[in-house]
């Protein structure tokens, strides 16, 4: 088999042992998973920035939350249905994106990840000032009854799951197809040595502001998928807890492959989830886990597996 | 009351708010300026020294003042050591790589403050201020029958939170005679401009990598045990420090002292002022869009000077 017949067999794998999950585990975890595959596609949003173009932000939650908002704040105060405010959901994060984009990409280094951390900052305060709206961070609920597309109840469990998962299925799709192509390569070239990409001719700075605006969408479609399926927008979507768990989560997975932020996002929740039960301070598992990582394990699960045994992981 | 003794008063404030973050920034900037990292867990040491001041000062039990010094005397050496085996156990294992480091202490942040969380449990805890004397204070005003002296109601401030401004004032001119006169400072001085070249001439720089990373934490460690008494401990009392330090050391210029002292000064009487006369949410949204933009078009900051 070729590398891309491998790595085509690996996506379409763990597309359909998703696909029959939801018959096999109980409730329980299918319901997990559903909220582990829209959180995988933040995942994957962050990584094309981080793992791909080799550029490491603080404040993705800005993006997540312009996704949730867009779609939540259209809902709920304009009584739009699922798919327009899904749209506007979609073109917020674009346009939050650009802006910022446009902005942050002037720094680069330590400088680049504090300014995104404090662009973050700026969009939570500003959540919590239109509290009138945005309820702050008590957040709203999305009626049952809006949450219906083309006759089927996205609340419904089984209507749920298959809609993340045709979410989850077009976010990896697409992303393996962006890394294999030149648009793809060329950020690769970037991550690896941007001056040498510059001085082939390549716009960096232009080409690094369509990366930031397509990890940036894909992170604001995760956001509205989330408000969309489970039914909430808050403000703590938008905190600097949210734009640290996308860094862990491809972090532990394994920046710059495509399955590592799933593989991330599924061992830190089943992890936090144990913690939970455990004691109220379960947030210490992500200290030491992101502690441990960077320590011991600096390229995640699928960069070792990749490293060690199967160069060909994509 | 006026407007006059109202701005006086939200300077008084401003003043403690700058006292004290100037402590917590300088702390920051020495890390940033030697070690050339970025410290997030900052403000977790921050946090650390307030909460150990109240178990000293529980501890010990007689009079406020005794456990007070003794907060101020050992909490700072705790974090400190505390701070420096971060260094030795982490920092020095990435080799102090930027990106890495950053994760690390963002790690490290969390580890920190769950363990409070763990033992010393999620409510706030005061403690209690050596002395505390209220001390009224006058206001001028040209009035009807010439120049009148009186006591507004409410104009008023405390001996303590005069006691932390000269407190910090102190501190830091030590530490800046530390750095510019004594040899410690100037090993110090020598790892910044050029670590190679340092290591080269026989200084130990990882020791001083680790000293430095301590004394930043510890730096933190004593504002924290100065502003006690006034606001109280909590685990998570380190968020807010963390991001103004980031602000004064932007401000500032990454790595310049003097800049830090300024800044601390400027956005600690900004924030008084500003929380006094206007909504404390959208000051902090124009002051963190200002620092940004500052960031972004100047990145060296108002008093830094360019680096490689």
């Amino acid at each position: 088999m070729t590398d891309t017949a491998k790595s085509n067999a690996l996506h379409f794998g763990l597309l359909a042992a998703l696909a029959i999950g939801f018959f096999i585990l109980p409730t329980y975890h299918s319901g997990n998973l559903a909220r582990i595959m829209i959180l995988a596609i933040y995942a994957m949003g962050y990584n094309v920035l981080f793992g791909y173009t080799g550029l490491l932000s603080l404040g993705h939650a800005l993006f997540f939350s312009a996704g949730m908002y867009g779609l939540g704040l259209t809902m709920h105060l304009g009584g739009w249905s699922p798919a327009p405010a899904f749209l506007a959901a979609l073109i917020a994060s674009s346009i939050v994106a650009t802006v910022i984009g446009f902005l942050v990409l002037r720094t680069t280094g330590v400088a680049y990840m504090i300014v995104t951390l404090m662009f973050a900052q700026a969009g939570y305060l500003t959540i919590l000032y239109f509290g009138t709206y945005t309820r702050g961070d008590e957040g709203f609920a999305l009626k049952q009854a809006t949450r219906q597309l083309i006759g089927l109840d996205l609340t419904d469990p089984i209507v749920r799951y298959y809609t993340a998962l045709i979410l989850f299925a077009t976010a990896l799709l697409l992303l393996a197809y962006i890394i294999r192509s030149p648009f793809g390569r060329t950020l690769i070239a970037i991550r690896e040595n941007e001056e040498r990409a510059r001085m082939l001719g390549y716009n960096v700075t232009a080409i690094k502001l369509k990366a930031v605006i397509l990890s940036g969408i894909i992170s604001g479609a995760s956001g509205a998928a989330y408000a969309l399926l489970f039914g909430y927008a808050g403000a703590t979507f938008a905190t600097v807890q949210y734009s640290i768990l996308p860094l862990l989560w491809v972090l532990v997975g394994g920046a710059g492959t495509t399955t590592g932020a799933f593989i991330g996002v599924l061992f830190m929740t089943y992890l936090i989830d144990y913690a939970s039960g455990q004691t109220n301070a379960y947030l210490i598992v992500v200290g030491v886990v992101l502690v441990a990582v960077t320590l011991f394990l600096p390229h995640g699960i699928m960069g070792t597996l990749r490293n060690k045994y199967a160069g060909w992981l994509p | 009351m006026d407007f006059g003794p109202h701005l006086l008063l939200a300077v008084l404030e401003g003043g403690v708010t700058a006292a004290v973050l100037a402590l917590t920034a300088m702390g920051l900037s020495i890390v940033f300026g030697v070690m050339r990292v970025v410290n997030v867990a900052h403000g977790e040491f921050y946090m650390l020294g307030a909460v150990l001041a109240w178990f000293i000062a529980t501890t010990i039990g007689s009079h406020p003042a005794l456990g007070f010094i003794a907060a101020l005397m050992i909490a700072p050496l705790i974090v400190g050591t505390l701070a420096a085996g971060v260094d030795r156990l982490i920092l020095r294992r990435i080799n102090y790589d930027p990106e890495r480091t950053i994760v690390a202490t963002i790690g490290t942040l969390y580890i920190l403050q769950q363990t409070t969380l763990m033992t010393f449990g999620p409510d706030a805890r005061p403690v209690e201020p050596p002395f505390n004397s209220r001390i009224a204070l006058p206001w001028f005003e040209w009035g009807e029958n010439g120049f009148a002296m009186y006591y507004p109601w409410g104009l008023s401030t405390t001996s303590y939170k005069l006691f932390v401004i000269a407190a910090a004032a102190v501190i830091l001119i030590t530490l800046w005679l530390a750095i510019t006169r004594t040899r410690a400072g100037l090993i110090m001085r020598a790892t910044q401009q050029d670590s190679d070249m340092a290591q080269a001439f026989g200084i130990p720089v990882k020791t001083v990598y680790s000293v430095v990373f301590g004394l930043g934490a510890g730096l933190a460690a004593i504002g924290a045990v100065l502003v006690v008494p006034i606001q109280q401990a909590h685990y998570l009392m380190g968020h807010d420090p963390l991001l103004l330090s980031f602000i004064v050391v932007i401000i500032g210029g990454l790595g310049s002292l003097p800049g830090t002292i300024i800044a601390a000064i400027l956005i600690g009487m900004a924030d008084g002022i500003i929380s006094v006369f206007f909504t404390p949410t959208l000051a902090k949204i124009f002051a963190t869009l200002v620092v940004a933009m500052v960031l972004v078009y100047r990145p060296t900051g108002l008093m830094g000077k360019s680096t490689a």
